[in-house]
């Protein structure tokens, strides 16, 4: 028996509760929206679950969600940040970026062509780092259940060199490398909630960082470990990384580059740059004896053409971070107890 | 209580009396602030913002006094 | 940044430091008021550019912790109520009530938007007409004036669903609270210098003679501050006690008399509640009655009563000078951050919350 719907299957403007039905509404989405951004023999299987080849017994997978408001902002939108994200959690472990998955959650009555913006921006992205997207899935919320768009990706890759890049590799005497300046993602994503405008274009340094470590490796930079800055900061990630490495790290906070607006951000709504998010820059520990050559191979990537180094890893016992301030003091670097709200009094 | 930070009166964007305000840059960025409690303001000036509020207009003769109290202490120093 | 970045520099505040150590034969208890100062002082270690004589302590300026269990209690019942939006300054959102804070209330459904300005609230109101907009006014002189710009616009837009739940505290009874103290130990004041920006600085020359303290009115920046400690300690050294005006950039002797002029049409002084320290005769504002239909406390009937502060916390003999973060039993093992008794750990301008983010390395290394 074959019923016909006297309802138009037409798909309108917006998202409905029909597109995550796994009928024809969901196929059509596919069909439209999300195959064409991404042609790979796996992602054509169109099965449950995509075989893929991996020659190498050194499989690196992780995963990842995305929630931002607003969905797309100055330098970037939530599609590139999605395929970024968990190229850049891969790359922090030496690994080569393979394979990508895609699982979309869509809020009823989301303008389509807010799909189609965001899965051309992750089809562009997926093809600038050699990600093959291959599996996925789509889920429609009823309206005011979601934020727009949620996307979360989970992804594989391969360790192709004999090194162990972790945090329980990181040495006394290690030199920290940070690849640019800090805070642009954040700053980039508050500006617009706080109506603050930048004289310049200020975007943020959402990219993906496979390459310069790439290149650090190929180098032959006998890299200890690796920590891409996202929420919390610089001062997070190092406290983290402190922490699990059982070390202490000495950094100074004058050769931490922060560019003028900013700065300047920072200081109208009384937040620190050490704590606001980055989507594109990451720290490095190195041996001292091949930080000079590390420098001069980041210098070649425009992904980190500002790389400094920052600190170092102190012998002593006590794990933590210690900042030296432009006074010459020093004070320790603390988690945020939640989120940076703007200090106003 | 305090968070005052000095910025640049770049653009007056409104002057009606409660509700001027002006395009005010801290270095690399700007964001439209009051200028209703400070009149004298003109463009140029550099005032002190406090939750959206320009609160005084920053005496540049004051403001270097320090400094050359801090030369003139220098100087002492040199020649002890 | 003109104007900050120049009083950052190392070699001028070693200058002064130079100074200060020159000058300085005894030692010496100065308080600086404000919770800005206290932030910055260490913020950026400034204790250890002050000889070992000299003790800086640290007073009740910072708002967000002196605003009474009470009150917050109130904005808590306020926010939770549904045709509410909650406007708040960031900061005052973790302080904890009797029983919760904002954040909780927020995470419960409550309509809670973090805002910059209190012109925000007032544009909140505009766009939302069937929702009730209530900002939560608090702060010192500094922050008075914006906050009766937005129940004066609210007045004369004509806006009903805009009101305010004052929180208002003004800084020389404090002083004055703080001076005639039996037990007072401090000697010498930085005045807040953004509160001089709008009140001027008249009311303090009885204050240093009655009490025999110099007060000297203080910037923000690292050297400020120790422009200030130095103004005050010469001060204390030759046995005077005069109001002097370090942040003369910012400050006039009269004050800012527009914004003073909006304060008295708004706003008339009352007896005030500090957290931790108690009532204080004149030491708060409060809305006109011309303004009544704009008193979030007047519109919204709430069944709340003041409340004993039973957490332990020791804020009032911390924000008067009589003893300092560390000297608390609960300092960073109860009372932490992310979990705290009092608001002088919520506040990034509380007294213990710097400490806590800012100098525990001293600690921690003398162990």
């Amino acid at each position: 028996m074959n019923i016909e719907c006297p309802l138009s299957t037409d798909t309108g403007e917006v998202v409905r509760l029909g597109h995550g039905s796994g009928g024809e509404l969901s196929q059509k989405l596919l069909r439209d929206y999300v195959y064409p951004h991404f042609d790979n023999p796996w992602i054509a299987q169109a099965h449950d679950s995509a075989t893929v080849p991996v020659k190498n017994d050194r499989v690196v997978f992780t995963t990842d969600s995305f929630v931002i408001t607003p969905l797309f902002f100055p330098g970037g939108d939530i599609g590139k940040l999605a395929v970024y994200g968990t190229v850049n959690d891969l790359a922090m472990s030496g690994a080569r970026p393979l394979y990508l998955s895609c699982s979309l959650i869509l809020e009823e009555g989301l303008p389509m062509a807010t799909l189609a913006r965001v899965m051309s921006s992750m089809g562009e992205a997926a093809a600038e780092t050699g990600m093959q997207l291959v599996t996925g899935d789509t889920k429609v919320v009823e309206r005011g259940k979601g934020d727009g768009l949620y996307i979360n990706t989970a992804g594989i890759g391969t360790i192709e060199h004999p090194m162990a890049i972790e945090p329980r590799q990181i040495q006394p005497e290690d030199l920290i490398l940070l690849s640019g300046d800090i805070g642009r993602h954040g700053m980039a994503v508050m500006a617009r909630r706080e109506g603050l405008e930048f004289d310049g274009p200020l975007r943020s340094d959402c990219a993906p960082l496979h390459g310069a470590v790439e290149d650090l490796l190929n180098a032959g930079i006998a890299v200890h470990c690796l920590r891409d800055l996202t929420r919390g900061g610089l001062a997070t990630a190092l406290v983290e990384l402190a922490e699990s490495a059982d070390k202490k790290f000495i950094v100074r906070e004058t050769v931490i580059p922060v560019c003028e607006p900013v700065k300047g951000a920072c200081e109208i709504l009384g937040l620190d740059p050490l704590y606001v998010a980055n989507e594109g820059r990451f720290v490095a520990f190195v041996p001292a004896e091949q930080a000079e050559l590390a420098l001069a191979v980041l210098a070649r990537n425009p992904v980190s053409v500002g790389s400094r180094i920052i600190g170092a890893v102190a012998r002593g016992n006590r794990p933590g971070v210690i900042l030296q301030n432009a006074l010459g003091c020093e004070r320790l670097v603390a988690r945020l107890p939640g989120e940076q709200l703007p200090r106003i009094c | 209580m305090c968070l005052g930070i000095p910025g640049r009166v770049e653009e007056i964007l409104n002057s009606a009396p409660l509700e001027r305000s002006a395009r005010v840059s801290f270095g690399g960025i700007s964001k439209e602030i009051n200028l209703a409690y400070v009149p004298e303001a003109r463009v140029g000036d550099y005032v002190i913002v406090h939750v959206g509020f320009a609160i005084s207009r920053v005496r540049e003769e004051e403001a270097q006094r320090v400094f050359r109290y801090l030369e003139e202490i220098g100087e002492l120093g040199d020649l002890g | 940044m003109k104007y900050l970045h120049e009083y950052r520099q190392r070699q001028s505040i070693e200058k002064i430091s130079a100074e200060i150590a020159r000058i300085t034969t005894r030692p010496w208890t100065i308080m600086e008021v404000c919770g800005g100062q206290t932030h910055a002082i260490v913020k950026y270690g400034l204790q250890q550019f002050l000889p070992q004589q000299v003790e800086l302590v640290h007073g009740p300026g910072c708002p967000v912790c002196v605003t009474s269990l009470e009150i917050i209690d109130k904005a808590i019942a306020i926010a939770a109520r549904p045709e509410v939006i909650f406007c708040s300054f960031g900061d005052m959102l973790r302080v904890p009530g009797s029983e919760r804070d904002l954040l909780a209330v927020k995470a419960g459904g409550g309509d809670i938007r973090t805002v910059y300005s209190p012109l925000h609230a007032v544009e909140l109101a505009q766009q939302n007409p069937d929702r009730e907009v209530v900002f939560f006014a608090i702060g010192f002189e500094t922050t008075a004036p914006a906050n009766a710009m937005a129940a004066f616009l609210a007045r004369k837009k004509g806006l009903r669903n805009l009101s305010l739940l004052v929180s208002h505290f003004l800084v020389p009874p404090a002083i004055e609270s703080i001076c005639s103290a039996a037990d007072s130990r401090v000697q010498g004041f930085l005045a807040a210098g953004h509160v001089c920006a709008i009140m001027g600085y008249e009311q303090y020359p009885p204050l240093a003679s009655k009490y025999r303290v110099p007060i000297v009115v203080t910037g923000f920046e690292p050297l400020d501050i120790l422009e200030g400690v130095m103004m005050c300690l010469r001060q204390l050294e030759q046995g005077c006690c005069s109001v002097e005006n370090q942040y003369a950039r910012a400050v006039e002797r009269r004050g800012n008399i527009p914004a003073q002029e909006m304060l008295e049409q708004v706003f008339d002084i009352a007896a005030q509640t500090w957290r931790g320290v108690g009532t204080i005769g004149a030491s708060g504002l409060r809305l006109r009655p011309e303004f009544a239909a704009f008193d979030a406390e007047k519109k919204f009937s709430l069944d709340i009563s003041p409340q004993i502060d039973s957490s332990g916390c020791i804020s009032g003999q911390i924000m008067q000078g009589q003893k300092k973060p560390c000297d608390c039993p609960h300092f960073g093992q109860r009372c932490r951050p992310e979990q705290p008794l009092g608001a002088p750990m919520v506040s990034s301008e509380g007294a213990c919350a710097a400490y806590y983010r800012y100098s525990r390395q001293v600690t921690a290394d003398e162990h």
